[in-house]
C-alpha cells in the first residue's frame, strides 16, 4: 500500500527526485573524499615534514568541504520542496475524493476518521518521504562510497567491514524488531488514554451530576499506567541502541588498529592509508545505523498509508451519470416508486418499497417512529444516497440521470443536525445563493422567526458564527437553517424534523409565515409534532421502512392505527374529543 | 447558549493574570475559523519559562537525575578518554614505523643527527617527537595491551551508558505520567465556564496532542542532549589537555556553529509558526467541509469548497517546504563548520608534528575529538526544532493547569439533616457575561415530591436553572437551598449524588449498554440494571441488537439511534436512584410514541421525589404541581396548568398555539 501510493503520487516528481540523488551522490562522494585527503597530509605532509604539502592539501580538503555543503543544501531543498509537495498532492486528492462521496460512504469511515486520514496520516507518510530524501538516500550511497573508498586505501584489510557491518546490523536489528510491536501497542494505549479524555471532556455534565469524577479519574489512571507501561518498556530498548552502536564503532576501529598495525610492519600499508581506512569505517557504520533506524518509520507510515489509500480507492455510490438528462420541464414534481434502501450487507433493509408522489405546491409530511427511515427517505431526493430498489424522479426524470448540479440547484435542504459554518450570519445565509442581497437575507430571516435576534445582535447579518454554529442557541440554529435555505429558494424543500428545537408558539409562528413563501414548491417535512404537519395536504406514516398510510390527517385518522397511536400519545383523550 | 467571558469570581490561582490575558488573546487570534471576530494575533512563546518549569517537573525524581546526571558524567569520561588512549596506539604504530626505516643500534639523538645532516630539518623534529627505536618495528606487545585498555574503556563506557539511558527513561516516563495524571486532576477542579468558553476541540488538543507532543519531546531530547552537553564537556577538556593550541582552533567553531544555529532557527521557527498555522486553518476548513459534507453537496458548493480547500494548502505546502528548507540548512551548516574545523585541526596538527612540537597520535587523538566535538552540536542544533515545538505545547499545557479553578468544596461541608428534596431559590442572579444578565433575581420554591415544570421560549434560561441547582455555575447573587442548607456550602459530590439528571444531548462513553446504565451506580447488580432498563423501555430494543446489553456504543453509532441512547441516559438516572430528578427536554429524541411509554416510566419514578422538568411539548407536563413560565431569565407566570390557562397569560398562549388548531380541528 505504502508502495503504491508512493509510485503514484510520486510519478510527477520523479525528476526532482533524480536530482536529489544525484547532489545527495556527489554530496556523499565530496564527505568520502575527505579522509583520503587526510591520509595524502599524514603521509606526505606529516611524515616527511612538508610543510608546503599540508597548506596545499589542506586548501584542497576546505575546497571539497564546500561542494559537500552546496550540494546537500541543494538537496535539502529539493527533497523539501518534493516531500512536501507530495503531502499537499495527496491532501487533495484525499480531499477531492471525499467531496465526491455521498453521505453513505462519510458514514461509513466517519467524519472524524476521514479528517484524521486527510491530516495526520498524510504528514505521517510525508514525513518518511522527506527523510527518505534527506537521509535514507545517502545511507547506500555512503556505504558503497566508502566500501570502494576504502577498497582503494587497502583491499586486505576490507574483511573486517564484512564482519563489522552484519555484527551492527544485528546488533540494532535485534533491538528494532523487538521495538516494532511495543511501537504498536503504544499507539493502542495512547489512543485509549485520548479517547477517555475526550469522553471525560464531553460528558463532563454527565460527569459531575453523576459524581463520577473518582471513578472517572480511576479509569484515567489505569489506562495512563498501561501507557507508562509500555512506554517505558520501548524506551528501555531504545535505551540500548546507542551504547550498542558505540560499542560495535569503537571495538571496530581497535580492530583496525591492531590488524592494521601488522600489515604496516610488514610494508603492505602507510599508516595515513589506517586512519583514512578508520574514518570510512566508521562513516558506513554511521550510515547503516542510519538506515536502520528509519526502518522504526516505515511501520506507522505504511498503516497511515493503507488508511489513505483505503479512502482514495473508495469508489463514490452516487457517480455523476456519463449523459445527463434535462427534463421537459422543471417543476419540482417529485416521485419515489417502490424506492428502497439498504446499507450494504444488512439484513434489514431501512426503507422498502416506498412509492409517494409530491406535486409542486404541496406539502407532505412524514411521520414515524425513531428509526422507521424518514431522514433516509429524505436524503434519497437529493441523492446523498441512492435508492438501492425502484428509483426516485425529480421532474419525471430518475435522480441518478439528472446532472448532479441541475438537481441541486432544484433541491433544498434543512438537516436533522442543522450544521452552520464557520463566518457570519450573512455568509451561511448566502451560502447556497451567494448573489443574495440584504433584503432578501431579513426577507428570510423574518420567515424563520430568526429576525429578532439577528437583530438583536451587535454586528447584526455581520455576527459572527463558530464552526458548526456551536456560538448560537439549538433553536437559533435551526431558524438560521431554514433562513439558509429560503435564500436559496429552491424549487423542492425539505425539513428534517427542522422544528423540533423550537418553542410551540415560534413553531406554530414559523410554519404560517413559511406557507406563502412555499406556495410554488414541492415540499417534504419530517416531524415529531403531530400539531406541526397536521395541515400537510398529505402525510405519509413510515413504520420500519414501510409506508403504512397515505392520507390526509382526518383520513388517517380513521384508517391508520399506526398514525392513531401517534395522535394519541400527543394529545390526551379529552383533546382529541 | 451564549458564549461566555471571564469568569470574575472564581479563585485564581498564582500567575493566572497572565495565562487569562494570553488565553483571551489565543482565543481571539487562536482558532482559524474564528472567521471576522479580532485581528489574528501571532502569539509570541514565552521560551524560557516553560523550558524551565518543565524542567521543573522533573523534581521529585531528583535523586534519580543526580544518578543518571553520575552515571552520564563517568560513561562520558570513559568514551572521551577512548581516542586519547587509541592515539597512544598510533603512537606506537608510527614510531615503529619510523623506527623500522632508521638503522638499527643508533639511538634516537644520533639518528635526528643523521637527518638534520641530510637536510630534512622536520624529519628530525619528528623523530625527536616519537617515541621512536632505531631500528625496531612496531612493539606489537605494547601496541597489544594498549588496545585492550581501550576496549575494556569503551565496554565499560557503553555499559554506564546503557544504566543511564536505561534509568533516565523511567524518570521521563514517570514524569509524564504525572504531567496526564495532573492535568486529569485539573480537569475535574475546572469550571464548568472554562469548557463553554474554549472550544471543545481546542481543549481536547491540548490535553492529547500537546502531551504527546511533550512526552516524544522528553522522550528523545532529554537524553541525548544530556550525552551530548557532556561530550562537549569532555571533549573540550581532553582537547585543552592534549594541546592548548589546537582546542583555541576547534573552540572558534563555538560562536561560529551558535551563531550560524541561532540565524537560522529564528528563521526557521518563523516558518514553523506559519506551518502550524496554516495546519491549523486547513484542519478547519477540511473538518467543516467534512462534517458539513452533504450541506456542502446539495447547495452546490463542492466548487468554492475545493478552491479554498486548495488555497490553504497551498499555503501549507508554502509555509512547510521553507520550515524543512530552512531547519534542513542547519545540518549541513554544521557539518560545513566541523569538516572546516577538521582541516583546520589537521593543517596545524600537521605542521606541530612537523616541528616536533606535538605526536602523530595526538593529532589523531584530537581530529577524532573535534568530530566528537562538532556531532553533538550538530544534533543539539538538530533538536532544537524538536525542542522549540515540545516547549511550545508545554505552554499551552500549563496554561491548562493554570486556568482558574472553580471554588473549592467548604472545609467542613454543611449536610442537610434530611434528604426530602425541598429546593428554593432566593433571590438568585447569574450571568455568563457581565453585561448579559441571563438570571435575573428569580425567586421559587419547590417542595418535596412536586414535579415543577419550566416552560418558555428557547433561549429563556431554563438550562441555565437546573444548571444552578446542580451548582455546574456560581451565583452572582442570591442562594439556592437544598433542604434548606445553602448548596454554596454543601459538598458538591453530596449535592449532586442526590441529583439525577437526564440531558438533552445524549452523552454515553465508550462502553457496553450495560456499563452505561451501571454508570448512574456502580454499585447496582445486574438484576437492578435490568429492572431499570424495563421501567425506562430499554430492554425493549436492547433485546432486538445481537449483542444484547453488551453492544458496545461507540461515536460510529453502533444500530442504536438518538432516541434509543436518551433511553440509556434515562434508565441510568432511574438507577441511580436521586431524591432529586433533572430532566432538561429528556425526551426530544423520543419519537411520541415511545414518549409515552417513557412518560409513565418518568411517573413512577417522580412519584416521591422532587423534579425538575423542562419541555417543549407541553402535553408531557399537564400534571405538575407548579409550572414556572420563563422568559428571559425572570419567571414571568407560576401555577397550576389550570390556574395558568385560567389567568390567559403566557402560558395561555403557548398552550393553544400547540392545542387549540388541533383540537378543533380533531372535532
Amino acid at each position: 500500500m505504502l508502495l503504491r501510493l508512493l509510485r503514484e503520487h510520486l510519478r510527477p516528481y520523479s525528476r526532482p527526485l533524480m536530482l536529489v540523488v544525484l547532489l545527495q551522490f556527489l554530496g556523499t562522494m565530496a564527505s568520502l573524499y575527505l579522509p583520503s585527503l587526510n591520509a595524502e597530509i599524514i603521509d606526505r605532509g606529516i611524515a616527511l615534514g612538508d610543510t608546503g604539502y599540508i597548506m596545499s592539501t589542506g586548501g584542497w580538503m576546505l575546497l571539497v568541504t564546500l561542494v559537500q555543503i552546496i550540494c546537500s543544501i541543494a538537496a535539502v531543498y529539493v527533497g523539501a520542496h518534493t516531500a512536501m509537495g507530495f503531502g499537499r498532492d495527496v491532501r487533495g486528492a484525499l480531499f477531492h475524493r471525499v467531496g465526491e462521496f455521498s453521505a453513505r460512504e462519510v458514514n461509513q469511515f466517519g467524519a472524524p476518521s476521514l479528517i484524521t486520514r486527510g491530516t495526520n496520516d498524510v504528514q505521517q507518510v510525508q514525513m518518511l518521504v522527506l527523510l527518505s530524501c534527506t537521509m535514507l538516500v545517502t545511507a547506500p550511497i555512503m556505504c558503497f562510497g566508502g566500501v570502494v573508498m576504502a577498497l582503494q586505501e587497502d583491499v586486505q584489510l576490507s574483511w573486517l567491514m564484512v564482519v563489522c557491518v552484519p555484527v551492527l546490523v544485528i546488533g540494532i536489528g535485534a533491538v528494532i524488531v523487538r521495538m516494532v510491536p511495543g511501537f504498536r501497542s503504544m499507539q493502542t494505549r495512547i489512543d485509549e488514554v485520548n479517547r477517555i479524555l475526550r469522553e471525560q471532556i464531553t460528558g463532563i455534565r454527565v460527569v459531575r451530576a453523576f459524581v463520577r469524577e473518582p471513578e472517572e479519574t480511576a479509569r484515567f489512571d489505569t489506562a495512563n499506567a498501561e501507557l507508562t507501561d509500555v512506554a517505558t518498556r520501548v524506551g528501555r530498548l531504545m535505551a540500548l541502541i546507542f551504547p550498542i552502536v558505540m560499542l560495535v564503532l569503537n571495538v571496530s576501529s581497535v580492530a583496525v588498529l591492531w590488524f592494521g598495525a601488522a600489515r604496516i610492519d610488514a610494508g603492505q600499508m602507510q599508516i595515513g592509508a589506517l586512519t583514512a581506512f578508520l574514518s570510512y569505517l566508521i562513516q558506513i557504520l554511521m550510515a547503516v545505523m542510519m538506515a536502520t533506524f528509519m526502518v522504526i518509520m516505515i511501520p506507522r507510515a505504511a498503516v497511515c498509508a493503507e488508511r489513505i489509500a483505503e479512502v482514495l480507492d473508495t469508489e463514490s455510490s452516487v457517480a455523476p451519470p456519463a449523459r445527463p438528462v434535462v427534463p421537459r420541464e422543471a417543476t419540482g414534481a417529485l416521485e419515489l416508486r417502490r424506492a428502497g434502501f439498504a446499507y450494504p450487507g444488512a439484513a434489514e433493509p431501512v426503507l422498502h418499497d416506498v412509492t409517494v408522489t409530491a406535486a409542486p405546491g404541496t406539502t407532505t409530511a412524514i411521520v414515524g417512529s425513531t428509526g422507521a427511515g424518514k431522514t433516509t427517505l429524505l436524503g434519497l431526493v437529493p441523492r446523498l444516497f441512492d435508492a438501492t430498489s425502484g428509483a426516485v424522479l425529480v421532474d419525471g426524470v430518475d435522480v441518478r440521470e439528472l446532472d448532479p448540479e441541475y438537481l441541486w440547484s432544484r433541491v433544498g435542504i434543512v438537516p436533522q443536525k442543522p450544521y452552520l459554518f464557520s463566518g457570519t450570519v450573512a455568509s451561511n445565509l448566502r451560502y447556497g445563493n451567494p448573489d443574495a442581497t440584504d433584503a432578501q437575507l431579513w426577507a428570510a430571516l423574518e420567515v424563520a422567526q430568526a429576525a429578532d435576534f439577528v437583530r438583536a445582535m451587535p454586528e447584526g447579518l455581520d455576527a459572527p458564527v463558530a464552526q458548526g454554529g456551536t456560538n448560537v442557541s439549538g433553536g437559533q440554529r435551526q431558524r438560521l437553517a431554514i433562513a439558509r435555505v429560503l435564500v436559496r429558494a429552491p424549487q423542492i424543500y425539505l425539513f428534517d424534523d427542522s422544528f423540533s428545537a423550537l418553542d410551540l408558539a415560534t413553531d406554530a409562528r414559523l410554519r404560517a409565515a413559511l406557507r406563502p413563501v412555499t406556495a410554488t414548491a414541492t415540499v417534504l417535512v419530517v416531524a415529531q409534532r403531530v400539531a406541526s404537519i397536521r395541515d400537510a395536504d398529505q402525510i405519509v406514516v413510515l413504520d420500519d421502512g414501510a409506508v403504512v398510510g397515505i392520507g390526509t390527517h382526518d383520513e388517517l385518522l380513521g384508517t391508520c392505527p399506526t398514525y392513531g397511536e401517534i395522535v394519541a400519545s400527543q394529545f390526551s383523550a379529552e383533546e382529541v374529543a | 447558549m451564549t458564549t461566555p467571558s471571564t469568569a470574575p469570581q472564581e479563585q485564581r490561582s498564582d500567575d493566572t493574570g497572565r495565562a487569562a490575558r494570553e488565553m483571551r488573546v489565543a482565543r481571539r487570534g487562536g482558532p482559524p475559523w474564528a472567521g471576522g471576530a479580532g485581528m489574528p494575533v501571532e502569539k509570541s512563546m514565552d521560551f524560557g519559562p516553560s523550558a524551565r518549569r518543565l524542567v521543573g517537573r522533573l523534581a521529585p525524581e531528583r535523586l534519580g537525575v543526580v544518578t543518571v546526571i553520575t552515571l552520564g558524567i563517568i560513561s562520558v569520561a570513559l568514551s572521551v578518554i577512548g581516542p586519547w588512549i587509541l592515539g597512544r596506539a598510533t603512537d606506537v604504530i608510527f614510531a615503529g614505523v619510523i623506527g623500522r626505516q632508521l638503522p638499527a643500534g643508533t639511538s634516537t639523538e644520533e639518528a635526528a643527527a643523521a637527518a638534520r645532516q641530510a637536510g630534512n630539518e622536520t624529519f628530525a623534529n619528528v623523530i625527536e617527537g616519537s617515541d621512536v627505536v632505531p631500528g625496531v618495528g612496531i612493539d606489537f606487545d605494547l601496541l597489544g595491551g594498549v588496545l585492550l585498555a581501550v576496549v575494556a574503556i569503551y565496554v565499560a563506557a557503553s555499559l554506564f551508558g546503557w544504566l543511564q539511558g536505561y534509568l533516565l527513561n523511567g524518570i521521563v516516563q514517570r514524569t509524564i505520567f504525572r504531567l496526564r495524571r495532573d492535568v486529569e486532576d485539573k480537569l475535574n477542579r475546572l469550571p464548568l465556564r472554562y469548557f463553554d468558553r474554549q472550544q471543545r476541540g481546542e481543549v481536547l488538543s491540548r490535553v492529547t496532542n500537546d502531551i504527546d507532543n511533550i512526552s516524544q519531546t522528553l522522550q528523545q531530547t532529554m537524553s541525548q542532549l544530556l550525552i551530548s552537553l557532556l561530550t562537549v564537556v569532555g571533549v573540550l577538556l581532553m582537547m585543552v589537555l592534549i594541546s592548548p593550541l589546537l582546542a583555541l582552533v576547534a573552540l572558534v567553531t563555538i560562536p561560529v556553529s551558535v551563531l550560524v544555529t541561532q540565524q537560522i532557527a529564528k528563521r526557521s521557527q518563523k516558518q514553523f509558526v506559519a506551518q502550524w498555522r496554516h495546519t491549523g486553518s486547513l484542519n478547519g476548513h477540511i473538518e467543516e467541509a467534512f462534517t458539513g459534507h452533504e450541506l456542502v453537496r446539495v447547495f452546490g458548493r463542492r466548487r468554492e469548497v475545493e478552491a479554498g480547500f486548495r488555497e490553504r494548502n497551498e499555503r501549507l505546502f508554502d509555509a512547510s517546504f521553507r520550515a524543512q528548507f530552512i531547519s534542513g540548512i542547519i545540518m549541513p551548516s554544521m557539518m560545513f563548520i566541523g569538516n572546516l574545523n577538521y582541516v583546520l585541526v589537521a593543517v596545524v596538527g600537521g605542521l606541530r608534528v612537523a616541528s616536533g612540537s606535538m605526536s602523530l597520535g595526538d593529532v589523531q587523538a584530537f581530529i577524532q575529538y573535534s568530530r566528537q566535538f562538532t556531532q553533538p552540536l550538530t544534533q543539539a542544533a538538530s533538536m532544537a526544532n524538536l525542542l522549540q515545538s515540545g516547549v511550545a505545547s508545554a505552554e499551552r499545557v500549563f496554561e491548562l493547569l493554570d486556568a482558574d479553578e472553580q471554588v473549592p468544596d467548604p472545609a467542613t461541608p454543611a449536610v442537610p439533616a434530611t434528604r426530602r428534596g425541598r429546593v428554593t431559590f432566593e433571590h438568585v442572579s447569574f450571568r455568563y457575561a457581565p453585561d448579559e444578565p441571563l438570571i435575573d433575581d428569580l425567586s421559587l420554591t419547590a417542595e418535596p415530591g412536586q414535579t415543577v415544570a419550566i416552560v418558555g421560549p428557547t433561549g429563556a434560561g431554563k438550562t441555565t436553572l437546573v444548571n444552578l441547582i446542580m451548582r455546574f455555575y456560581e451565583l452572582d447573587s442570591g442562594r439556592i437551598t437544598l433542604d434548606d442548607v445553602d448548596t454554596a456550602t454543601m459538598d458538591r459530590a453530596t449535592l449532586r449524588s442526590g441529583i439525577g439528571m437526564v440531558l438533552q444531548d445524549t452523552w454515553l462513553f465508550g462502553g457496553t449498554i450495560r456499563e452505561n446504565i451501571r454508570y448512574g451506580n456502580p454499585a447496582a447488580t445486574d438484576e437492578q440494571i435490568l429492572a431499570a432498563a424495563r421501567a425506562t423501555y430499554v430492554d425493549r430494543f436492547v433485546r432486538s441488537l445481537p449483542e444484547g446489553y453488551d453492544t458496545v456504543i461507540d461515536d460510529e453509532g453502533t444500530g442504536v439511534s438518538a432516541g434509543e441512547k436518551q433511553l440509556i441516559t434515562i434508565a441510568r438516572a432511574f438507577l441511580a436512584d436521586p431524591t432529586l430528578l433533572i430532566l432538561d427536554e429528556a425526551t426530544s429524541s423520543v419519537d411520541t410514541r415511545t414518549e409515552v411509554l417513557v412518560q409513565r416510566a418518568m411517573a413512577a419514578l417522580r412519584s416521591d421525589r422532587t423534579s425538575f422538568v423542562i419541555a417543549h411539548r407541553l402535553s408531557t407536563i399537564r400534571d405538575a404541581d407548579l409550572i414556572l413560565v420563563m422568559e428571559s431569565g425572570r419567571i414571568v407566570e407560576q401555577g397550576t396548568h389550570d390556574e395558568l390557562l385560567a389567568a390567559r397569560g403566557a402560558y395561555y398562549n403557548l398552550y393553544s398555539a400547540q392545542f387549540s388548531a388541533a383540537a378543533a380541528e380533531v372535532e
